[in-house]
């Protein structure tokens, strides 16, 4: 035990002088990181805007209220494409993401040495990459549009749902799973009646909660072009029309909200 | 002598709340079909560019765009690191004043109405108003991610103090300790594990994050990418992606070792 005698005193410290000082050292080396870092940043900044900055912010917010309410007619169709973005982007990563899963679990996959490490690099480099990455790319590619907008939600989605997935399928109980094989069952009738039904709270859980995220994700993909509210986010801020800015975000922040509540209770009523 | 067949139990026992829920999924999806507008003689045009974008993953091109490439990603690790640290030293308090068990009333409807704001604004949207503010810059970036961070860390801790085991707390209490040393030896031990952990994902979500900043301006690689797309150099933007997810991948495989070490 680390005591120190002072005199005829011992005291009882927490650590020794070599871990003490060990400690101090990795905290020395963390400060110096983190005031190297805030260096580059704070040169790369234009004080002069930040000082500026509370003016510009009570000017903008002057400029944004009150909102303009007649905006909101035009906004119901991006709305309602929004959320078709999300939840059709979700049920496409859920019928992609569902096989990548089997292959990637390690007590389901065909083959270990092939199959495996090509689900599992799906799921890496599909879940890496942003959404709006992905949104980007596919503008590109296929043009502008809530389809790609679709698709972008799909792909990032395919990584989260497939990684959630698996691991449910290597956690569940080998017994159930063993009890439809000795009944003499192939190898999908024990992935149908031995497996599924183990992983059914966990897979409607998730969906929903990536049904939540990606309602959030979706608001965003307009500012690349790729449908959805954002779209008139972005052409609102281009002409600096923040009264009409305020209106979407009164409105983003709504669905938002709606989503995550009727998230939350959908998987408290499933688990 | 019927003979009698199992059926599967179905997933919902109601039947009325059976077919009235597949009933309405159905018109959704028929009205959700029809507001799709593809133009799939403009999707087919772009199969060919998509085949270029996934061959230029064998050859992509490191070195025309590098010091734009390295110095966004510097810039994105920049801001990463920052953002984390400063977002979880404002957060503990945070997550300390919208904890149930430790707070009063109206400072935990504060902080949880904080929460509930900085979580549901999603990350560029928070990004172009600090842009719109502070002007263009990673400063924008900076507070940008802080500010989820703040979020994110204050409302999965806060859930973790107001799971902390009772006995422990009371027992710290009974000998007659402060509110300060109440927080230090009761509350901090039990939920550091959780802490920790928390921040090393936040850092990982952080990271993916700063990548798309760029694209409003607010630093970091997003800029770059862009551009590149843009442009359609897809071989650029193969590498920039190539090394964004290398990057993620390095992040992951440390945060898993480390919560396994601290858990």
């Amino acid at each position: 035990m680390p005591v120190t005698t002072k005199g005829e005193l011992k005291v009882w410290q927490r650590r020794d002088r070599a871990k003490q000082f060990k400690i101090w050292f990795g905290w020395f080396i963390g400060v110096a990181i983190f005031m190297f870092c805030w260096k580059i940043i704070s040169d790369a900044t234009t004080w002069f805007f930040v000082y500026d900055a509370p003016r510009i912010a009570v000017d903008i917010g002057g400029r944004a209220w009150p909102p303009r309410w007649s905006y909101l007619s035009e906004l119901w169709k991006p709305m309602w494409d929004t959320i078709n973005i999300a939840t059709l982007g979700t049920l496409l990563a859920i019928i992609m993401g569902v096989p990548v899963a089997f292959l990637a679990a390690t007590n389901t996959t065909p083959s270990k040495r092939f199959l495996r490490p090509l689900a599992l690099l799906i799921i890496v480099s599909t879940r890496s990459i942003n959404s709006l990455v992905w949104a980007l790319l596919l503008v590109s590619i296929i043009g502008p549009g809530i389809f790609a907008g679709t698709l972008a939600i799909a792909i990032r989605s395919i990584g989260f749902v497939a990684k959630l997935l698996y691991e449910a399928i290597e956690e569940i109980d080998v017994n159930q799973v063993e009890a439809i094989q000795a009944t003499g069952a192939s190898k999908l009738q024990v992935i149908a009646y031995g497996i599924v039904p183990q992983i059914m709270p966990a897979f409607a859980g998730l969906s929903v909660f990536r049904w939540d995220i990606n309602i959030r994700e979706s608001t965003i993909l307009g500012l690349v072009g790729a449908g959805g509210i954002g779209l008139y986010l972005q052409s609102s801020l281009n002409i600096l029309a923040w009264p009409q800015v305020t209106v979407i975000l009164i409105m983003i922040l709504i669905a938002v909200v709606i989503s995550e509540w009727v998230s939350s209770k959908v998987r408290l009523a499933i688990i | 002598m019927s003979s009698r067949t199992w059926k599967r139990p179905p997933l919902i026992k109601d039947t009325t709340w059976r077919y009235g829920l597949l009933a309405l999924m159905a018109l959704y999806f028929v009205a959700a079909f029809f507001s799709y507008d593809v133009n799939w003689s403009r999707v087919y045009e772009g199969l060919d560019r998509g085949w270029t974008f996934i061959k230029s993953f064998t050859n992509p091109d490191f070195t025309t765009r590098w010091t734009d490439i390295s110095e966004g990603i510097w810039e994105s690790i920049i801001i990463t690191v920052t953002s984390t640290v400063v977002g979880i030293i404002l957060a503990i308090p945070l997550a300390l004043g919208a904890a149930s068990n430790l707070a009063p009333k109206p400072i935990y409807y504060l902080a949880r109405g904080f929460i509930a704001v900085a979580r549901a604004l999603h990350e560029i949207i928070v990004a172009i108003l600090m842009v719109a503010i502070f002007g263009f810059g990673p400063l924008a970036g900076f507070i940008t991610l802080t500010f989820s961070t703040i979020g994110f860390i204050a409302k999965l801790l806060a859930e973790d103090i107001e799971n902390i085991s009772k006995p422990q707390a009371e027992a710290v209490k009974s000998t007659g300790s402060g509110w300060w040393q109440w927080i230090n030896y009761a509350v901090q031990p039990q939920v550091m594990p959780r802490l920790i952990g928390l921040s090393i994902y936040r850092i990982d979500i952080n990271f993916r994050s700063s990548s798309i900043l760029g694209l409003v301006g607010a630093g970091g690689v997003g800029a770059t990418l862009n551009t590149a797309f843009d442009r359609y150099e897809f071989d650029t933007a193969a590498a920039i992606i190539i090394i964004i997810i290398a990057i993620v991948m390095v992040l992951e495989y440390l945060s898993g070792f480390i919560r396994a070490r601290v858990q």
